[in-house]
């Protein structure tokens, strides 16, 4: 009988189930075919218009119902879409879930249409401060209100999908999906629970969220060829790529999937995180947290260094990241670094900020179970400080074990997991 | 007793009524206890403002103070307490290992900004590319650093040090109930040794305000306790500026580097009412029962917001749960959001710690209790959604 708890004895956790949405199309099987034929999703925004704005490409998710309503309602959908997929997937009843919700999603503001709307009923003879807040007493809306309630997107997910208890809702910036499944690991591995449906989801590309990141010199400004703007560790590489996207994991203990025959697509065997106290921005120039973060989380998966067969990269394609994510891998791994392949799937799908770290890794789980590595896309002018093998521009086959995935965000966030194939 | 009992070993509290431990026990603690409200500010609504507060007595740098806004300096000075009154300010090991979890909502808007492109809009029909007009020009480019939830996290790592790990939980009463309940489980379960937990809320900003008001839930007339506020004067919730921050610790942990605890959490519940169907009371009930609480009359510190389902419900689970003596801290800190059950949580250990009930906060509605307490029940029941409650023993 194999191995159901790991190396301290912990519940080993499975991933029975997942689903993705990006820019790519709505699904695992139209994700994976894009994104190992190195096709991107990147594309001019028409979402809002683009005037005065430095940056005018983003990956949005046009294709939806919710696409033009809203960051609340397109988060959730993409949330929804997701955890259907993978709570179907992993044969379970997908209106009675019964383990714990764990939810990465953007916080979440009342949007302007509403606030214009709100404003058009407003009384001008009161003072600044009171016209908004009169004219919502007037006309109360519980739609409107839950669009800024920071539970809200989580609570109509626990009545979906019949999740148990208080769901969570984290946000640890751009690491949040990885936090996300970290806590839902932390969760089965207490006991709590024998399975725990982890959601990363961001549909929150609107034009203030742009122009917020715009001003802090975050995005790529490469407009003329969006699907070429978003390029991890080339020279050329000016910034990230706004994008939006969801995805869903079924975590599960091993014991709990094998007892009731259920299909084991690999297991988290590891996570780990680090706070940065440098900077609100950026990271600490010895890359110290980062580097604890990857040590952390190998740790907690009981491997050495050279346990790790590739790494899905952070990989944002801003001059910062790649060259600390660079700096932090070359430090722990070594000489080995040069020969180990490294991936952004950012290349592909851009940055779904709080949906990466989930959708990054289902598609680590996907780099196991299907021996393909998707490739770095736009890698043309390689950045003669990265050395690193970025498995370039083309899908790479190869029988991959073990996968270290990085997610790094604003506020000092640092959040690494290892995924491995399932125990024989 | 084990060495994985989660103890509380600092607290940093802020509200209307002051900031720290002592001086919040020495106000609540003296019989007659009266709010201090701002109720001009925004009228018609009345909040509980925030005291004069000395930012850098625990923010040092100015530079630091100017990267955020109120809300977030409010979160970094309240857990600068908490960790000064621990004793492990200065503790740079005991700080980089240190786990923390913070209940947030969002930072403040630029009033200024928004208010010039509302005008504006009125006589525009092109109100999207007014949008990029003015806030590619008018926005200040670090305020989207202090409007980010994760950023408070950010902020006490940055000025405080606390880097072994940074979460930050969204979802109003819910995320502070979800703060405590899981960094109390991962000590419990050894995933954890110290932890940083709490959250903050800063009301006095109309973007707040409007947080509640879209779903007509303010009080609008003369400041009421929370047990007596009328549907016919509104939605029932005076809302208040205020943080609250604790230390929790293994009992081990705590032992080993010779910390005093206030208290211990014995059991943390939490649950999500499906309202819609009409069980919140029963819900709430299930949840105290749940505590295993000891059978004796009990001090109850209760979050209740006012808001009228949600406080009513309470109100009936608590008379038929146990035998509870209420005490709706929310009547003289008005609610603090995010930061409701920390503080509440807070409270009961002070309680414990000193050896003395509160008297009733509203002696109409509140229950008299003697003697000094072994045991308090801590509540945090959502305006909107979502349940918590603990129960706070002595260590």
């Amino acid at each position: 009988m194999a191995r159901t708890s790991d190396h301290l004895g912990r519940p080993v956790v499975a991933v029975t189930g997942i689903g993705v949405v990006t820019s790519l199309g709505q699904g695992v099987a139209d994700n994976w075919a894009a994104l190992t034929s190195g096709r991107s999703g990147i594309g001019p925004i028409t979402r809002f218009p683009v005037e005065h704005l430095a940056t005018t490409i983003a990956g949005t998710v046009d294709f939806l119902p919710s696409s033009d309503k809203g960051a609340s309602a397109l988060t959730y959908e993409l949330a929804e879409l997701a955890a259907l997929e993978a709570v179907s997937g992993a044969g379970l009843d997908v209106g009675d879930f019964s383990g714990p919700l764990m939810l990465a999603s953007p916080p979440v503001e009342l949007g302007w249409h509403d606030r214009f709307r709100l404003y058009d009923a407003a009384d001008l003879s009161l003072p600044d401060y009171e016209r908004l807040l009169a004219a919502a007493r007037e006309h109360p809306g519980e739609d409107v209100l839950d669009s800024t309630q920071f539970g809200g997107i989580a609570d109509r997910l626990a009545d979906r999908f019949g999740t148990r208890g208080l769901p969570v809702t984290v946000s640890t910036a751009c690491a949040s999906g990885a936090t996300a499944i970290q806590l839902g690991v932390e969760a089965i591995r207490r006991g709590e629970a024998e399975r725990a449906l982890a959601i990363g989801s961001d549909g929150s590309a609107t034009a203030e969220a742009l122009i917020r990141f715009s001003l802090l010199s975050a995005l790529s400004t490469q407009n003329a060829e969006p699907h070429k703007a978003s390029k991890p560790f080339s020279r050329d590489r000016d910034g990230f790529v706004l994008a939006e996207g969801s995805a869903a994991l079924v975590l599960e203990s091993l014991d709990s999937a094998r007892a009731r025959g259920a299909r084991v697509l690999g297991i988290v065997a590891g996570c780990g995180e680090k706070a940065d106290d440098f900077h609100r921005t950026r990271s600490k120039p010895d890359g110290s947290p980062a580097i604890a973060a990857v040590r952390a989380a190998l740790a907690d998966a009981g491997l050495a260094e050279d346990g790790i067969d590739y790494v899905n990269a952070h990989g944002t394609s801003t001059p910062e990241n790649d060259k600390m994510e660079h700096l932090s891998l070359s430090t722990v791994f070594g000489e080995r670094m040069k020969k180990m392949p490294v991936s952004s799937n950012k290349s592909m799908i851009g940055h779904t900020l709080s949906a990466a770290g989930a959708v990054e890794a289902v598609f680590s789980i996907l780099t196991m179970t299907e021996g393909v590595i998707p490739p770095t896309i736009n890698y043309d002018q390689p950045d003669p400080s990265i050395e690193l093998d970025v498995v370039p521009n083309v899908k790479r086959e190869a029988q991959v074990s073990t996968v270290l995935s990085n997610s790094f965000g604003f506020g000092g966030q640092n959040a690494c997991l290892v995924m491995a194939r399932e125990p024989g | 007793m084990s060495a994985n009992d989660v103890v509380i070993t600092g607290m940093g509290l802020v509200s209307s009524l002051g900031e720290g431990a002592d001086r919040h026990w020495q106000v609540l603690s003296a019989p007659g206890a009266a709010p201090v409200l701002e109720k001009d500010r925004f009228a018609p609504y009345t909040v509980h403002p925030l005291p004069e507060i000395d930012w850098s007595r625990q923010i040092p740098k100015r530079g630091d103070q100017r990267q955020m806004e109120t809300w977030q300096r409010l979160g970094t000075y309240a857990a600068g307490l908490a960790l000064d009154d621990a004793g492990i300010k200065q503790d740079e090991a005991l700080l980089s290992a240190m786990d923390m979890i913070v209940a947030a909502g969002g930072g403040e808007r630029d009033t200024a900004v928004d208010q010039a492109i509302l005008d504006a809009g009125r006589t525009r029909n092109d109100r999207d590319m007014l949008l990029n007009e003015k806030l590619t020009t008018e926005l200040r480019p670090t305020l989207f650093l202090a409007q980010l939830s994760n950023l408070l996290a950010g902020n006490i790592s940055i000025v405080h040090k606390v880097t072994g790990s940074s979460r930050t939980f969204m979802g109003e009463e819910g995320a502070g109930v979800a703060a405590v309940e899981t960094a109390a489980a991962r000590i419990r379960a050894g995933q954890s040794t110290h932890a940083l937990v709490g959250g903050a809320f800063q009301t006095e900003h109309p973007d707040m305000l409007l947080g509640y008001e879209l779903g007509g839930l303010l009080h609008r007339k003369r400041w009421k306790s929370v047990w007596k506020r009328a549907a016919n004067d509104g939605g029932g919730v005076i809302t208040g500026s205020g943080a609250a921050f604790l230390v929790l610790e293994s009992r081990a942990h705590a032992q080993e580097r010779g910390s005093t605890a206030y208290a211990a959490i014995g059991k943390v519940e939490s649950g999500r009412a499906r309202r819609i169907d009409g069980n919140l009371t029963q819900a709430i009930s299930g949840l105290v029962r749940a505590l295993g609480a000891p059978k004796q009359r009990l001090l109850a510190i209760s979050g209740a917001s006012g808001a009228h389902a949600a406080t009513g419900a309470e109100r009936s689970a608590l008379a038929t749960a146990g035998d509870f003596a209420l005490r709706g801290f929310a009547s003289l800190t008005g609610h603090m959001k995010e930061a409701q059950f920390p503080f509440a949580i807070a409270l009961a250990a002070l309680a414990i710690r000193n050896g003395a009930p509160y008297p009733p906060f509203d002696a109409d509605n509140e229950g008299a209790i003697e003697g000094a307490p072994r045991a308090a029940l801590a509540t945090a029941v959502g305006y909107r959604r979502f349940e918590g409650a603990a129960l706070v023993v002595a260590a």
